[in-house]
């Protein structure tokens, strides 16, 4: 029995070793997840942000078809990244909503010059309280909402080249 | 008291920032002050939205002194943004599978001390 413990402090370090080794190894995921994610869209009425735009309520969701809900800012340089794919989900037939967060219209109107305008509507969420309501941390994030109004998956962070056919694919595979 | 706070919510603009401004009644601000010790900013994940200069966290406090003012208890304005956000959100994380070892580790290790003490005395003696 005595013997047996002698091994004791090694096989804790060879544990305590594997455990840290495993956690060094895998990329730390920082994002916060929505844990509304398989639930309805809250309901929610914003402001038009843009001239010329409608705004955004959660009535515009559940009609039917799938749709994304993109949560951007105008001062948001992640966003401008973002841009190019969300144009291309456009192109390829993605109906895409937003809500701007902390923004001025003029400040939309220009950055929408700039990057290209994807929106068929674009809720002014001034102080972030439907942003909160979504459980969204930051911009830019998008939702994938489907035709019963559920929300399905949530994209954290800027959409990637590279994830602009997963998305597509998983527009086709809800409802 | 109520009436003057949807009076100025109807207001709209004339609404004050409660993210960086106290509640009129000095009993709410301390309710709302003590709830926002104990959220997470979801942005700047080390801080309390007490703590926090981002503009996220300024939004959060606001969320918590209108409801706090509109006379929710800080336990309902807790569970709202649990529901949205997990456990994560708060610093008081309720007991359940995955915390009930955060929670039972104290008493475990006074339960292992002592009989580590009773053993040790045992041998003196």
């Amino acid at each position: 029995m005595k013997r047996a413990l002698i091994w004791l402090p090694l096989g804790l370090f060879g544990v305590l070793f594997v455990v840290i080794a495993a956690g060094l190894m895998r990329p730390a995921d920082t994002g916060v997840h929505s844990t509304l994610v398989d639930k309805p869209l809250p309901a929610f009425e914003l402001a038009p942000m843009v001239p010329g735009k409608p705004g955004l309520a959660s009535s515009n969701f559940g009609t039917g078809k799938p749709r994304l809900l993109n949560v951007f800012a105008s001062w948001c340089i992640p966003c401008v990244a973002e841009a190019p794919q969300l144009m291309a989900l456009k192109a390829r037939g993605v109906p895409i909503d937003a809500i701007a967060i902390h923004d001025k219209g003029p400040a939309v109107a220009a950055f929408l010059r700039r990057n290209g305008d994807p929106y068929s509507a674009i809720g002014d969420d001034s102080r972030s309280r439907v942003q909160m309501s979504l459980g969204s941390s930051g911009v830019p994030e998008t939702f994938l909402i489907d035709g019963r109004g559920r929300i399905v998956r949530q994209y954290i962070g800027d959409i990637r080249a590279d994830q602009v056919d997963q998305i597509v694919r998983d527009m086709a595979a809800t409802r | 008291m109520s009436l003057s706070l949807a009076l100025l919510l109807a207001a709209g603009t004339a609404a004050p920032d409660y993210g960086n401004t106290q509640l009129p009644d000095p009993r709410a601000e301390a309710q709302a002050r003590a709830l926002m010790g104990e959220l997470r900013c979801v942005v700047c994940q080390g801080q309390s939205i007490a703590d926090s200069d981002a503009d996220m966290a300024a939004d959060m406090r606001a969320l918590v002194r209108q409801r706090i003012a509109r006379g929710e208890s800080p336990e309902a304005i807790r569970h709202w943004l649990i529901e949205r956000y997990g456990d994560y959100v708060s610093y008081d994380p309720p007991l359940s599978g995955a915390t009930a070892l955060l929670w039972t580790t104290p008493i475990l290790l006074l339960a292992l001390g002592a009989w580590i003490a009773r053993s040790s005395f045992r041998k003196r003696r």
